[in-house]
């Protein structure tokens, strides 16, 4: 302590900052403000959202749930002396068909189940901490079950494409016991495909006329809206996976051949636009079947699309598996694991993990892609709005119904990519 | 050496064999070690995927022959050289209804080529803005750039093509609008630029005393005229900037030298500028405005709507995904990186050019190019607004007229993989020369 009188000798109270540097001013000085130019930017953003609020906030609050045209529209916008509204009667005209096409108004309650069924497979896979594993027979059975409920048809026809799987492991369990592992592999494949190309025909066919169970059929052509869209989007995203790992694994191979084919195959279809795909599932797939043979228009957009995304996806995670430190192969040989058992134990859950975002971008990728079919001429969202804004009543409508069906386009992207983030979340299990 | 094979008691009758590791038996060949033998194992396996693969192609070609000849129809590309019989309204080089298949092709060609490279040119500038928007530390406008990056990303392109070429179509005046004594609408930017609802009018380039053009490749399908005008310009333009450079090169010497760079930019300006000016002057460089005449403008440069919305679709929705590309390229560089450059005292725009930008364009620029190859695929929705790239005409009329399904397609796919490949050929050739020298 000091005795010389200009120096304090007690504490001074703390006083509290001053006002600019805490709470909210000092929050829109730092955040807004900081800089000349920042404020510049700030006030010209400002003045773009209000601009645009007083435009759009009168513009959706438009009172004309009701109109039954454009011109109708338009008059019940005069009545009520409201300038400038949307007119929302096309969307309540038209929100099923936008939703289900030209699927029977009286079986809508066979879309919506499949879809809700859907959801129940996918649970377990998507939150498998949250949901009983036992689901998982459920998710196995119902890829048989789903294509069903939406074209209806006889009951046999699924499961004779599931009995296939099922000869498929039969006659490899038996062959491998036999003559050993590969040739049983080979033998259960070869008779899967022989179940399915030939025989099942007749026994469907046969088990049809014993015992007719079934549900009213609907045709292709019917299938339209957001529930095409969907129905190519998960198709093709959960067929393309296993194709995918399939292709990254062909094209990491040491087998110069299948390492050639992958390649090519993958490289040719990422070098070409889906569209012009899309040309072959319309015009030429019919062409490169047996003569004769006629099958159904989705069947064959689903087929191509499905091989579209399947090369996008075997780069994603072949990306993966080049991610992945050497030593982890190393110590799966050194474990004594053989090939399959190393990509199933080792590699894959790893690979697969750091490919998550890739591979939720390309599913977003296909999904958004399913739209390119309307060009083919299939009624998805977009082929029917062309088909409404043709219509006399609705000559001339763009904001509502395109804003409509973007809308609804970006509720299931945006979801899908937070479910990816959530998922990295939950697996960053890494050292970091 | 390490003989040891992979050996099954059941198929070799004696457990000896596993044992013997310095001096194996002389072995017969037998069948069963196609299978069961690393050494043959991985032939067996690629022979079989090689014949499935070979059956699979041959049962193909095989219905497709088959079908073909039911159908009466043989491969066969002398359509192309048949008269196309429709007309291209959007296009560089002149082509009437007369001209070929090919010759229609080409003009597709081209036209993919223009907006695929419009495209590009807008889609970077606007995704750097706002990838570096999206950095910044103002929180109303980093929120807005995000809100436009996943409204842009999370709808489909399609969709963002139809949706603007339908607001150009409804929203826009019509021609007559900017007709009588009062009009509804006028022309922009000085009387230059009309914008109506059957697409975009801006002034076109003259030359009153042009040079003329040359015709090369005669009348062949791939005719072509290069303007001489243009010729002359790039010459003068491609002498002022060597100019330009050597002049660089002594400041940099100079600045070696003595420690003092000389003043050079308005001399770099000018050799440049100058003799542009020059011979611009000399050739009669003018405008030619739009004018309405009658129902519709004439004069100027037509840009209709087709190109317009997918140009502006295509950059806004390619723009969403190189901004993100232009983000995480920049956040990928340590902060310390800037700390060091700061510490060697050099001014925030010198740490931007010198140490950030060189090493965050190394993680940019392969994403993008590959964006730039997206873009071009994209471009083939062009198809659903009617502007007439090489899908619209040879994917699209030239197949619809000829019924020739087979041959379009693959030619098609031929034309797009090779865009493809040489744009791959590019990144490969840059990666390869700002890969990381490792020792």
């Amino acid at each position: 302590m000091s005795d010389k009188a200009y120096v304090r000798t007690e504490m001074l109270e703390p006083r509290d900052p001053p006002p600019s540097s805490v709470g909210p001013i000092h929050w829109i000085r730092e955040n807004l403000f900081a800089t000349w130019f920042d404020a510049i930017l700030t006030i010209l953003s400002a003045a773009a959202i209000i601009g645009l609020l007083i435009e759009v906030v009168p513009w959706l609050l438009s009172p004309t749930w009701g109109g039954t045209s454009l011109d109708n529209c338009r008059k019940i916008l005069a009545a009520a002396n409201h300038d400038g509204g949307a007119c929302w009667g096309v969307i309540s005209e038209r929100w099923l068909q936008m939703l289900f096409g030209f699927y029977p108004a009286e079986l809508y309650w066979r879309p919506i189940a499949a879809f809700v069924l859907l959801g129940v497979a996918l649970a377990p896979v998507l939150f498998s901490d949250k949901v009983p594993g036992k689901l998982l027979y459920f998710t196995a059975a119902y890829p048989f079950f789903f294509p069903w409920l939406l074209w209806g048809g006889t009951i046999w026809g699924p499961l004779a494409a599931a009995a296939g799987f099922f000869i498929g492991y039969g006659v490899y369990v038996v062959a491998s016991r036999m003559v050993g592992n590969l040739t049983g592999v080979i033998a259960g494949i070869l008779a899967a495909i022989i179940w399915w190309l030939v025989l099942s025909g007749y026994a469907v066919d046969a088990l049809a006329g014993i015992a007719p169970i079934g549900i009213e059929p609907v045709e292709s052509r019917k299938f339209g809206g957001f529930m095409l869209s969907i129905t190519i989007g998960v198709v093709a995203i959960g067929a393309s996976l296993p194709l995918g790992i399939v292709l990254a694994l062909g094209r990491q191979s040491d087998l110069m051949i299948v390492k050639y084919l992958s390649v090519w195959f993958i490289e040719f279809i990422r070098g070409v636009p889906l569209i012009t795909l899309l040309f072959v599932a319309s015009t030429l797939l019919n062409i490169f079947m047996p003569p004769g043979t006629d099958f159904d228009i989705i069947l064959r957009v689903l087929i191509m699309v499905t091989l579209f995304a399947s090369a996008y996806m075997a780069e994603v995670i072949r990306g993966g598996l080049a991610a992945l430190p050497k030593g982890q192969y190393e110590a799966a040989d050194a474990l004594g694991l053989d090939y399959w058992k190393a990509q199933r134990l080792v590699i894959m859950p790893q690979a697969l993990k750091i490919s998550i975002p890739g591979i939720v971008s390309t599913f977003i990728g296909v999904f958004k892609d399913t739209t390119l079919v309307s060009i083919i001429g299939l009624l998805d969202p977009l082929g029917l709005s062309n088909a409404i804004r043709a219509d006399s009543a609705w000559n001339g409508i763009v904001w509502e119904l395109y804003g409509f069906i973007a809308l609804i386009f970006f509720v299931f992207t945006f979801s899908m990519s937070r479910y990816s983030m959530y998922l990295e979340r939950k697996l960053h299990t890494g050292h970091r | 050496m390490n003989r040891r094979h992979e050996t099954r008691p059941e198929c070799h009758g004696d457990f000896s064999v596993m044992t013997t590791l310095t001096d194996p038996p002389k072995e017969q060949f037998r069948l069963s070690m196609l299978l069961y033998d690393m050494r043959y194992r991985s032939a067996t396996i690629q022979v079989i995927a090689l014949m499935g693969f070979m059956l699979l192609a041959a049962w193909l070609i095989n219905n497709t022959a088959q079908n073909l000849a039911a159908l009466g129809k043989p491969i066969d590309f002398g359509f192309l050289s048949e008269p196309a019989g429709y007309d291209i309204n959007q296009r560089l080089l002149d082509y009437n209804s007369q001209d070929s298949h090919l010759r229609a092709a080409f003009m597709g060609l081209l036209n993919t080529l223009v907006v695929a490279v419009l495209g590009c040119a807008t889609a970077t500038i606007l995704g750097v803005i706002i990838g570096v928007l999206r950095l910044s530390h103002n929180w109303l406008v980093s929120r807005l750039m995000t809100i436009y990056v996943e409204a842009f990303r999370n709808v489909p392109v399609l969709l963002w093509i139809v949706f603007i070429m339908a607001i150009l179509i409804e929203t826009l005046p019509a021609p007559r609008a900017f007709r009588g004594d009062n009009p509804t609408a006028e022309m922009m930017l000085g009387d230059s630029v009309a914008v109506t609802n059957r697409g975009v009018y801006i002034p076109e380039v003259l030359f009153s005393n042009s040079l003329g053009d040359v015709h090369l490749f005669g009348n062949s399908p791939l005719r072509f005229d290069v303007s001489l005008d243009l010729v002359v310009i790039l010459i003068v333009l491609g002498l002022g900037l060597w100019v330009s450079r050597l002049i660089k090169i002594r400041a940099d010497r100079i600045q070696e030298a003595t420690g003092d760079r000389p003043t050079t930019w308005y001399l770099r300006l000018g050799v440049v500028l100058v003799p542009l000016l020059v011979v611009l002057w000399w050739l009669g460089f003018h405008f030619g405005y739009p004018e309405l005449k009658g129902f519709n403008f004439r004069g100027g440069t037509h840009l209709r709507n087709s190109l317009i919305a997918l140009w502006l679709a295509l950059s806004l929705y390619t723009a969403a995904f190189i901004a993100e590309i232009v983000r995480a390229g920049i956040m990928a560089i340590p902060k310390g990186q800037t700390e060091a450059a700061a510490a060697l005292g050099l001014r925030p725009r010198r740490i931007m050019s010198l140490v950030i930008l060189p090493q965050a364009l190394r993680i940019i620029i392969p994403p993008l190019i590959s964006n730039y190859l997206n873009l071009t695929k994209n471009s083939s929705l062009a198809i659903a607004v009617g502007y007439m790239d090489i899908t619209g005409t040879l994917g699209g009329i030239t197949m619809n007229q000829t019924g020739r399904e087979l041959e379009c397609v693959l030619l098609l796919m031929l034309v797009y993989l090779l865009i493809s490949l040489s744009i791959s050929a590019v990144m490969n050739w840059y990666n390869e020369s700002v890969k990381l020298k490792e020792r």
